[in-house]
């Protein structure tokens, strides 16, 4: 089932309650989910992520803007008639039921045509416990089971009714490290099992890198940029979401742009075709840097980590945003690295520009 | 969602929880109405009422001066409020080390010590009440303040209230006050007090209104009207005061007793609200 | 960090008032409970055994308050409990006014038990000059004229469980409306999503989950109203036995102290029975709510 966002806005009213202090949650959101996507929502808190979310759910209504599943407009219908699993972030288990009856809460509310025998829902609870994997956790309570099974207890809740679309609000902001990598192959499996519509919110771009189809990356209320993970990595619409994507993050220098040359400081780093003359914004992608003893960007050593796969070297350079750089460097063929200096050439597909007063991404003919 | 979006049954459903809730609060207020009435009601006018009226035709406050005359109302009262103030502050001041000891410093058999005093906890006042009495009378403290105020001084549940909010404050500014060279005294007055501050004023609240309305060991430890509280005081007048039959001067001492507690439920409406909700219990 | 001698000493008041006060007559209240005979003029006693007991429950007067102390808890406890539960969902389903009747209903709380009483005595009472109040609403809806006050055993009674639940609401809703604000918004919002109708919602979501509040009211309720006096003594004065309104409570002090008084060995064996009965009551209510609360 596709769903269909189009100009989704909602306004909030602000804290005064005064007619012109309004807080816009979500502002004209539009995109089209291909069917059987896993799509995430991603942004730093605020940034309406969630309230999209509650938008699409119906717990919300939108103040503007149409929500169609497939070709059913379901902006005005109810909640409950929406044919929606909700993962709630603390999961909303309910604490006096065991698992098998928490599962089975969504199938006791169907009424007439709808409504299952006893054993018609004890055998989707146990349908569904499989492919979440707790067929064995069926007389526990909530408390008796850990974060990542009340999370697979959630999925399964959310799942049993067979809805339309799923939706996970921070999926995994509960969850330990370790737990939280492999529960995002979980859900990722059991998403790729049941072909269903998914949407999940999160504000780890390490997450929504690894398991979703498409990622929406949000910014106070605004859509900054729609695509594929590698998409939107590689290729960032503006300097917000080439900041919050990626581990390390980018690192930022004030530059120039002279004659198609860009500058970093007073060091001449790169061609670059095509950009106009002037200030700009440089993004440099910690693998972007290559340790030349001729390279062109002349930093200042700090000190060399070494993470066994690669090494990372941090140094400073005075046209930084930041006071240090990080570069990742691949610890096969090291060359020796010492003194108070180091050298970089740049790799031209790992260099981002950006205005620097918009942020909005610069394009050369190459970059 | 939106009122606006709300089918009529809705609304209709709406109407009648506040309907029902409308009634409950008239059958709350009523009593109160009809006293602060009735006590502005002349002794003539009231008696002459075969059917009560809703309303005074002639207010007087003849009664509340009455009160204050026909019976000592007023000894009452500033009986009620000495030992209201000293039994609150000398339970202060003998709970509040006690929460101190069982939170913050460590000694031999002190969880054995803790769990014994919460045990207490289940003991009724009725089972020990007749001992005391027995105890104040053969130390020749009846009509007495010091045998008035002496059983209530200790709380187990308020120490038990006081040392679960001592526990909260993380051992880090213990170690820190510590290095600093502060005393334990100190750091209880200076740190802990002030952090638990709120459940201090609800044990303080919660007692208050327990002290101003304890009747029981007040009236079986007192026989000499001189030291009657205001619910003895009230009973007393009911039986021997005004005379059996003059209502409208009894309304009168019943609102002056009344009002006191209702002022200050007003002025601290949500800090009592809260610290009953938190610790209280009635009875 | 050991300090013991300092402890100790902080400890001391508080210690040595639970001794004398609480520690002490809970040991010499069983003494007396089996002195037979106990003058406490001579403070003089014959033998030790059962009979004050035996003489307490052969004595018409503690089965009358026995009796009606019976009935004031099976009648108020579930009533009061039951309006609690009905007032506080009312009061969070409103938005408007809320504070108003939250602030209405906690004012009982903050009376005078006794002065407040009379009131109600005034209320209900008939008299020669009038009918009072209460009489004349019930004229309003065709009733008979009754007095509640000295009348009739059951108007007695009933006078006695209304003036118990309007005095001991306040707390219950109180505790209630708190308990049912704080279950998680998340719940509602989950089974909404789910299609969960009212009913089930509160049937299943919202009793569940402030199900730990309502066996603590239960518990405290049969406490309380188990070692009701003083509203009885309100509502009738102090005479209760004359009255036929006393409760067990009021037993034990007129046995202690008042016109029949000077027994405190009767009055040690009442106040046995009575905490002997909270405690089954007690013990029965926890192991029940084992049974249906999950937390």
């Amino acid at each position: 089932m596709k769903v269909v966002l189009q100009n989704l806005t909602k306004i909030f009213p602000g804290r005064s309650k005064k007619p012109d202090d309004v807080v816009v949650a979500v502002k004209d959101f539009t995109y089209e989910i291909p069917d059987g996507a896993l799509v995430a929502l991603l942004g730093p808190s605020g940034c309406g992520k969630s309230t999209t979310l509650n938008l699409i759910s119906g717990l919300l209504d939108p103040t503007k803007g149409r929500i169609f599943f497939g070709d059913e407009d379901v902006t005005d219908v109810p909640a409950e008639k929406r044919g929606v699993g909700l993962v709630f972030q603390n999961y909303a288990l309910y604490p006096h039921l065991d698992v098998f009856h928490n599962i089975i809460f969504p199938l006791q509310n169907l009424r007439g045509e709808a409504k299952l025998t006893r054993e018609q829902m004890a055998e989707r609870a146990k349908r569904t416990a499989r492919l979440v994997q707790i067929e064995n956790l069926m007389e526990r309570r909530p408390a008796e089971l850990s974060g990542g099974q009340q999370q697979r207890v959630a999925i399964a809740r959310a799942l049993v009714k067979e809805p339309r679309i799923l939706l996970l609000d921070e999926p995994l902001s509960n969850l330990d490290a370790r737990l939280r990598l492999q529960t995002r192959e979980e859900i990722r499996r059991i998403q790729k099992e049941t072909g269903i519509t998914t949407i999940f919110v999160t504000h780890d771009q390490d997450e929504a890198m690894s398991i979703s189809d498409r990622i929406v990356v949000m910014k106070e209320g605004t859509v900054q940029q729609i695509g594929l993970p590698q998409e939107v990595y590689d290729d960032p619409a503006n300097q917000f979401v080439a900041q919050f994507l990626g581990t390390p993050p980018i690192n930022v220098f004030r530059g120039a742009v002279r004659g198609g040359r860009l500058y970093i400081g007073e060091d001449d780093v790169l061609a670059v075709p095509g950009v106009p003359d002037g200030e700009v914004s440089v993004g440099v992608r910690p693998e972007g840097f290559v340790l030349r003893p001729d390279g062109p960007l002349v930093c200042r050593l700090g000190r060399v980590e070494v993470m066994g796969r690669d090494v990372s070297v941090v140094s400073a350079h005075d046209a930084a945003a930041a006071p240090t750089i990080r570069s990742i460097i691949s610890a096969e063929n090291l060359p020796d690295i010492g003194g108070a200096e180091v050298r970089f050439a740049l790799k031209p597909a790992k260099v981002r520009i950006f205005s620097p007063e918009t942020g909005e991404r610069i394009r050369g003919t190459e970059l | 969602m939106t009122d606006t979006k709300k089918p009529l049954g809705a609304l209709i459903g709406r109407g009648i929880v506040y309907l029902l809730l409308g009634v409950w609060a008239l059958t709350v207020l009523f009593p109160f109405y009809w006293m602060l009435l009735t006590s502005v009601k002349s002794y003539g006018s009231y008696n002459a009422e075969y059917v009560p009226k809703f309303y005074a035709s002639s207010p007087t406050l003849q009664n509340y001066f009455d009160a204050f005359t026909a019976v000592p109302l007023a000894r009452y009262f500033a009986n009620t409020v000495l030992f209201t103030v000293l039994t609150t502050a000398l339970m202060l001041a003998v709970i509040v080390p006690a929460a101190f000891a069982f939170s913050r410093l460590s000694f031999r058999g002190k969880d054995l010590l803790f769990t014994a005093i919460l045990s207490l906890m289940m003991i009724p006042n009725e089972l020990v009440i007749i001992t005391n009495f027995v105890t104040v009378t053969n130390l020749n403290l009846r009509n007495t303040f010091t045998g008035l105020i002496l059983p209530s001084v200790t709380s187990v549940f308020y120490i038990y209230l006081l040392k679960e909010n001592f526990a909260q404050i993380p051992d880090e500014l213990y170690y820190a006050a510590k290095v600093d060279g502060t005393s334990d005294w100190k750091y209880l007055w200076k740190v802990m007090l002030p952090i638990c501050r709120p459940t201090v004023v609800t044990v303080t609240v919660l007692k208050v209104i327990e002290c101003w309305n304890s009747y029981v060991w007040p009236r079986l430890i007192t026989d000499d009207p001189s030291y009657y509280l205001v619910s003895g005081g009230i009973q007393e007048i009911r039986e021997n005061g005004f005379g059996r039959e003059n209502i409208p001067a009894m309304m009168a001492a019943v609102v002056v007793i009344s009002v006191p507690l209702i002022v200050l439920f007003l002025v601290f409406r949500r800090k009592i609200m809260e610290g009953v909700a938190r610790g209280g219990t009635k009875g | 960090m050991e300090n013991n001698g300092k402890a100790w000493l902080y400890l001391l008041p508080a210690l040595v008032l639970l001794g004398v006060f609480m520690i002490y007559p809970l040991i010499d209240v069983c003494v007396y409970s089996v002195e037979e005979g106990y003058n406490s003029a001579s403070q003089t006693y014959f033998g030790v055994g059962t009979y004050n007991y035996s003489y307490i429950l052969h004595d018409p007067y503690f089965l009358q308050a026995l009796k009606n102390t019976l009935i004031l808890v099976v009648i108020t406890v579930p009533v009061s409990t039951g309006l609690a539960l009905f007032i506080s969902f009312g009061l969070t389903s409103i938005r408007k006014l809320r504070d108003l009747f939250q602030t209405i209903y906690f004012l009982p709380y903050v009376t005078n038990t006794l002065a407040v009483g009379l009131v109600f005595m005034i209320l209900f009472k008939k008299t020669a000059y009038t009918d009072g109040m209460v009489n004349l609403l019930l004229s309003w809806f065709g009733g008979p004229s009754v007095d509640f006050i000295d009348g009739p055993y059951w108007a007695k009674m009933f006078v006695l469980c209304f003036y118990t639940v309007w005095i001991v609401l306040p707390f219950k809703i109180l505790i209630l409306t708190s308990a049912l604000s704080s279950v998680n918004e998340v719940y509602y919002s989950a089974a909404k999503v789910d299609g969960t109708p009212k009913g089930r919602v509160f049937w299943r979501i919202t009793l569940p989950m402030i199900s730990p509040m309502i066996f603590y009211l239960v518990i405290t309720g049969f406490i309380g109203a188990f070692k009701a006096y003083s509203d009885a003594v309100a509502l009738f004065g102090t005479n209760l036995n004359a009255a036929e309104m006393n409760t067990i409570v009021g037993y034990i002090y007129d046995m202690l102290y008042g016109d029949s008084g000077g027994y405190p060995s009767y009055a040690s064996a009442a106040a046995i029975v009575l905490f002997v009965i909270v405690l089954t009551i007690t013990c029965i209510n926890l192991s029940v709510s084992k049974k249906h609360v999950y937390y």
